[in-house]
């Protein structure tokens, strides 16, 4: 048997997390007392399970590097959060769910956690709106639903185009009363810099306080890593600056193995890059390849004119365009998932077609929608012969009432007008399915370690769906972990305290204090921005959105030699004990650096396209991807050996019930 | 572009701080402000200088991170726009830019631009929630209809980023605007009616325990918030303050 | 009281009450004022009724000066609190992009209006003392009020003076009553109407005032 004990129940799936629920341990309230749990991150999932297990009667401690727990990049989700409320009827229910969820991701998910996830959906929606939660709502005073890609049902509960932001201010609001209790110490400003393991189990971190910079024990009965994502290993991404793998990373060097670090999910409409002083994307929702038509023009010197501005995109002719997307999915067109869309995009910028200064830029083109609209607003309202002039204005008119503040939000980064000339859109890297690996009580293999929400390897497989990260965040946080901590935690009733002065945490802090000191008294001559947006270059080059045994094997190479240069010759200015954001960012590339490597590693090993990993040696003769259930039909889980080279995978064969596993198409 | 640059320096909390002169040249007017602040501090690193510490994170305009006074308005000149979102094409070449942390007894600056808005934190522990516990048997979500328009105004005051440029925009550097925020979500919702006494009064008390000045209705806030918060807000926090301490 | 007025928001509460009343004062004032150009008798009586009625002098008069010594100490408070709100400034602080002038200087068009409410006094309260309060209702004694007023306003200096001060209302109130609203928690509803009357009632009252001086500067000429 493998070594990674996924520790599924027994029972026909629905009836597992029931069947569960009454068989594990608890831990009695009066002992809940005694119990100290840390919690790293304060986004949808770590800031609903500090307020929950504090609810419950544990002592919590939260931390997270930014100003305030409700400023954590959860707050960026726009368009909305999956249940199977079925408050529709249109048909929609937990299996549906469920089988929507392990498709969508590629069948690269454990079947029992997508089901739970599913199961507890619906009270997501119950708590956050008891919590005032404002979601969109009919005339009628009940709930709204929109639907989304990849589904048949309307199951999306949304608050307009800031639905993230309202599910963390819940979340926040419900930590705030147990900061008000006196049962979170919310510590803010902080950095978790390592994990301290005592006896082999989790007992502490070490933090580093952002504005004095100095350094912090805390000890605990648990450490829960709730920090996201690693997009940013790529420099350029939709994720917030400081988004960091830092606490994760520091895990996983002391024993969590990592899982799937090699899916990563490159969403395709956002706005492209406009200079080298770029320092992150933004995305421009989904909705928008509903109307717009996506194109490039079909032959090289029209580029070269509109390039240079000669051309305006408007003046091209039709059958001077390329619809690429048209024209290799006659079926689904412009409404290709994710990893499609985005890669025909980087297939024809790599052609040389891309539109923009840099060529990596295609146009996403409103002007058919708005002469169609147009026309049939004109029609409706008895004028069967319009001009040319009123079906433009009253085709404007329905794509601003649909798309108005995105519209804005474009014009105000690019200064084009989206009404009159085409946008320019690129992939940019949205999110991470990879992470932590975790077993169905979300605790990793380090006991008393767990990770939830993106940190873990989640349950989206090889591709995630749109509105599921905030349910799989709050499903973790509110549902899963507070009561499957229980089950560890009954062991430590007894325990007392955890010391802090123990040799453990100094050798923890020492190494600590020693890695950054190294950093600030290496006086070199490059900027730490320099070698990031060098290792974000060739992340997204060789281990992007199309990958291939001899890019990564070169990725390989030049990450190693981008690190060995970045050890000698990287310059941090500044002090250690004062706010230094500099020291901050060099702290996080060490770790970015390691599991850069370790992405290419696993891309490499996973000889298949499935999801979002396409490699480009496993394709149909129309490039489209080749999955290898009989080989790769698991989850790719790696050990750290003492040092970035030698990890070691260990794989979780993925078991398929109550689901047949079957082939995407889109033509 | 070529432009001047005026911006506070400050060690850290306890030391004086201080007005430091910056020429920078090669904008791009496509940047954002804070990308030509990078640029800067790129600058400053080669210099082997301490480069300028501001606060930012998300910078799509809604973590409500980024703060800076500039040219004597909280996110600059745009409206409806944070500092993140605000692009170089609003200056013109030669331009003078003062750039100052957001003033206000209760934000304290922690180092040159960044500052402690831990006040806000406090005043939303005081009262900024419903009390419901974690469980999987609340009522169901569609129990109590809640009418549309009450639904989206609560909505539209819970936009609010607290991102604390009504207080750097009021000359009382009031927070009233984040307060009434909050308070008005509630009151608009069902769900906030049971703790509405409590809620008001124990926000109003520590929004004054904070330092913040009081309301005196000339609307700046309103002008500056990047989320278009509207001064109603304040005064249902007024009404529902009122109708609290006549009750309690 | 100090219970009641422990917060800035009950404060200003008390302010926009407070200022509320004034307003309606105001009201009453100009009205019995505009009498006087087109009716001296009737003017004559009104100054009468309110001189000598027990009920006016005694209980709504002390209410009155309770008002505006409130309204001004509340006013000072806050103001003093405010200050303290930002003990460092900015270098430069852009005030006319976001507000109007009125709305920042409130504390100046107050002190204005206080200092001229003393010349106010000066010129009508305290002359009536001695015979209002100084052996009771006496028929004889009761002074010819029309033409007290007429004189007042034969100096071209004082009358410069009110019609100067009367502006000064004007822009305390265009910013003070529909804020009074604020205050006490009236302004999220039915704000646009009741703006519009604030605004016309803040520019229209001073005006009246204004005709009133000018009216019986010129028409004695």
């Amino acid at each position: 048997m493998s070594v990674l004990d996924s520790k599924t129940p027994e029972g026909p799936i629905e009836k597992k997390w029931d069947n569960h629920k009454n068989n594990i341990r608890l831990v009695n309230p009066a002992n809940k007392r005694n119990i100290d749990i840390i919690v790293v991150g304060t986004g949808l999932a770590g800031g609903s399970a500090a307020s929950s297990l504090a609810e419950m009667g544990y002592n919590v401690k939260t931390f997270c590097y930014q100003d305030s727990p409700r400023r954590a990049h959860s707050i960026a989700a726009q368009g909305g959060i999956n249940a199977a409320k079925d408050y529709q009827g249109d048909g929609d229910s937990n299996y549906r769910l469920f089988y929507d969820t392990a498709k969508g991701g590629d069948y690269r998910a454990r079947e029992a956690n997508i089901y739970r996830l599913a199961q507890v959906s619906g009270s997501i929606i119950d708590q956050c709106v008891a919590q005032g939660v404002p979601f969109a709502r009919e005339y009628g005073g009940l709930l709204d639903n929109r639907s989304f890609g990849g589904v048949l049902v309307s199951r999306t509960f949304y608050a307009k185009g800031q639905t993230g932001q309202q599910l963390l201010l819940g979340a926040y609001g419900a930590m705030n009363r147990q900061i008000n209790r006196g049962k979170i110490q919310s510590y803010t400003r902080h950095e978790m810099m390592d994990l301290v393991i005592v006896d082999g189990k989790a007992r502490g971190i070490i933090a580093r306080d952002l504005v004095t910079g100095k350094l912090e024990r805390h000890s605990a009965h648990a450490v829960v890593i709730a920090s996201g994502g690693y997009g940013n290993v790529y420099f350029l991404s939709t994720n917030a600056m400081g988004s960091n793998v830092m606490a994760a990373w520091r895990a996983h060097r002391r024993g969590a193995f990592f899982a799937n670090p090699c899916f990563v999910q490159i969403h395709p409409t956002c706005i492209p890059v406009s200079g080298d002083y770029q320092s992150k994307l933004t995305l421009m929702s989904e909705s928008l390849r509903n109307d717009g038509r996506i194109w490039v023009p079909k032959h090289k010197e029209d580029v070269e004119k509109i390039r240079n501005g000669s051309l305006k995109p408007n003046d091209l002719k039709e059958e001077d365009r390329d619809y690429y997307l048209e024209r290799r999915y006659p079926a689904f067109g412009n409404l290709v998932p994710r990893d499609v869309a985005s890669r025909a995009a980087k297939e024809r910028c790599d052609a040389g077609y891309g539109v923009n200064k840099t060529g990596q830029a295609v146009f996403l083109d409103f002007a058919s929608a708005i002469e169609r609209y147009g026309k049939e607003k004109a029609y409706s309202e008895g004028h069967h012969n319009p001009s040319k002039e009123e079906v433009t204005r009253l085709g404007k008119e329905v794509i601003k009432a649909k798309y108005g503040n995105l519209f804005e939000m474009y014009e105000q980064i690019t200064d084009d007008n989206p009404y009159e000339t085409p946008m320019q859109i690129f992939p940019a890297v949205h999110y991470s399915m990879g992470g932590l690996w975790v077993d169905y009580n979300l605790q990793t293999t380090v006991p008393g370690c767990y990770a939830i929400g993106e940190a873990n390897f989640s349950d989206h497989g090889a591709n995630r769906l749109g509105a599921s990260a905030l349910m799989q965040g709050l499903a973790d946080g509110y549902f899963v972990l507070p009561y499957t901590i229980g089950d560890y935690l009954a062991d430590e009733i007894r325990t007392g305290p955890i010391p802090s002065d123990t040799k453990e945490f100094d050798e923890a802090e020492k190494a600590v204090r020693e890695k950054l000191e190294s950093l600030l008294n290496n006086n070199g001559q490059n900027s730490v921005d320099y070698y990031h947006k060098k290792l974000g270059k060739i992340m997204w080059d060789k281990v992007g959105m199309a990958r291939n045994e001899q890019g990564l094997k070169q990725a390989l190479q030049e990450i190693e030699e981008l690190q060995a240069d970045f050890k000698k010759n990287v310059r941090v200015v500044g002090k250690f004990e004062a706010k230094n954001s500099e020291l901050e960012k060099a702290g996080r590339l060490v770790d970015y650096f390691e599991l850069a490597k370790l992405m290419a590693r696993d891309a490499l090993e996973r000889d298949e396209s499935c999801g979002c990993h396409f490699r480009e040696e496993h394709q149909s003769e129309d490039g489209e991807a080749k999955r290898n259930d009989e080989e790769f039909k698991y989850v790719s889980a790696w050990e750290f050996k003492g040092s970035d080279q030698d990890a070691k995978l260990h794989k979780e064969e993925l078991e398929f019930h109550s689901i047949e596993l079957a082939t995407r198409s889109y033509k | 572009m070529k432009l001047f640059l005026k911006i506070w320096r400050q060690e850290n909390a306890q030391a004086k701080g201080q007005m430091v002169d910056y020429t920078i040249d090669g904008i791009d007017p496509n940047m954002s402000f804070l990308e030509m602040l990078d640029v800067l501090n790129e600058q400053l690193v080669a210099e082997n200088k301490e480069p300028i510490e501001f606060d930012h994170d998300c910078r799509e305009g809604i973590c409500g991170t980024c703060s800076l006074q500039i040219n004597g308005q909280p996110h600059g000149p745009d409206r409806l726009t944070t500092t993140c979102q605000l692009h170089m094409r609003k200056f013109k070449d030669g331009d003078t830019i003062y750039i100052e942390p957001f003033r206000a007894k209760a934000f304290p600056v922690v180092k040159d631009l960044v500052i402690d808005r831990s006040s806000f934190e406090r005043i939303q522990q005081a009262g900024g929630y419903v009390s419901v516990n974690t469980s999987g048997n609340t009522i169901d979500a569609n129990t109590i209809p809640v009418d549309k328009e009450s639904a989206d105004t609560a909505f539209d005051s819970a936009a609010c980023i607290g991102c604390g440029a009504c207080v750097a925009a009021c000359k009382n550097a009031s927070a009233a605007l984040f307060v009434g925020a909050k308070i008005s979500q509630f009151a608009n919702l069902p769900q906030g009616q049971v703790e509405a006494t409590q809620r008001a009064i124990n926000m109003v008390n520590q929004m004054d325990a904070e330092g913040f000045g009081s309301c005196t209705n000339t609307g700046a806030c309103e002008i500056e918030c990047p989320k278009g918060i509207k001064l109603t807000n304040i005064a249902t926090m007024n009404r529902e303050y009122i109708k609290a301490t006549t009750k309690g | 009281m100090g219970r009641y007025l422990n917060t800035t928001v009950a404060k200003k509460f008390a302010m926009g009450l407070s200022g509320l009343f004034l307003v309606s004062f105001l009201l009453m004032h100009v009205t019995v004022n505009f009498v006087s150009t087109v009716s001296p008798s009737v003017y004559n009586s009104l100054s009468e009724f309110m001189g000598y009625n027990f009920v006016v002098q005694l209980l709504l008069q002390p209410i009155l000066v309770i008002g505006v010594v409130f309204h001004f100490v509340m006013g000072m408070v806050l103001e003093v609190n405010n200050r303290k709100a930002r003990p460092i400034g900015y270098e430069k602080f852009d005030k006319s992009s976001n507000t109007t002038w009125m709305s920042r200087n409130m504390i100046i068009t107050g002190i204005v209006i206080l200092l001229f409410l003393g010349l106010h006094m000066y010129d009508f309260f305290f002359p009536e003392l001695a015979y209002k309060f100084g052996n009771g209702y006496d028929a004889a004694q009761v002074p010819d009020f029309y033409t007290g007023l007429v004189a007042k306003f034969q100096d071209p200096i004082r009358v410069g003076i009110y019609v100067l001060s009367f502006v000064f209302l004007m822009l305390h109130l265009l910013h003070g009553f529909y804020g009074s609203f604020q205050s006490i928690g009236w302004g999220d509803r039915n704000s646009r109407a009741l703006k519009g009357f604030a605004k016309w009632f803040s520019i229209l009252v001073p005006l009246l005032f204004i005709y009133i001086a000018l009216f019986h500067y010129f028409g004695s000429l």
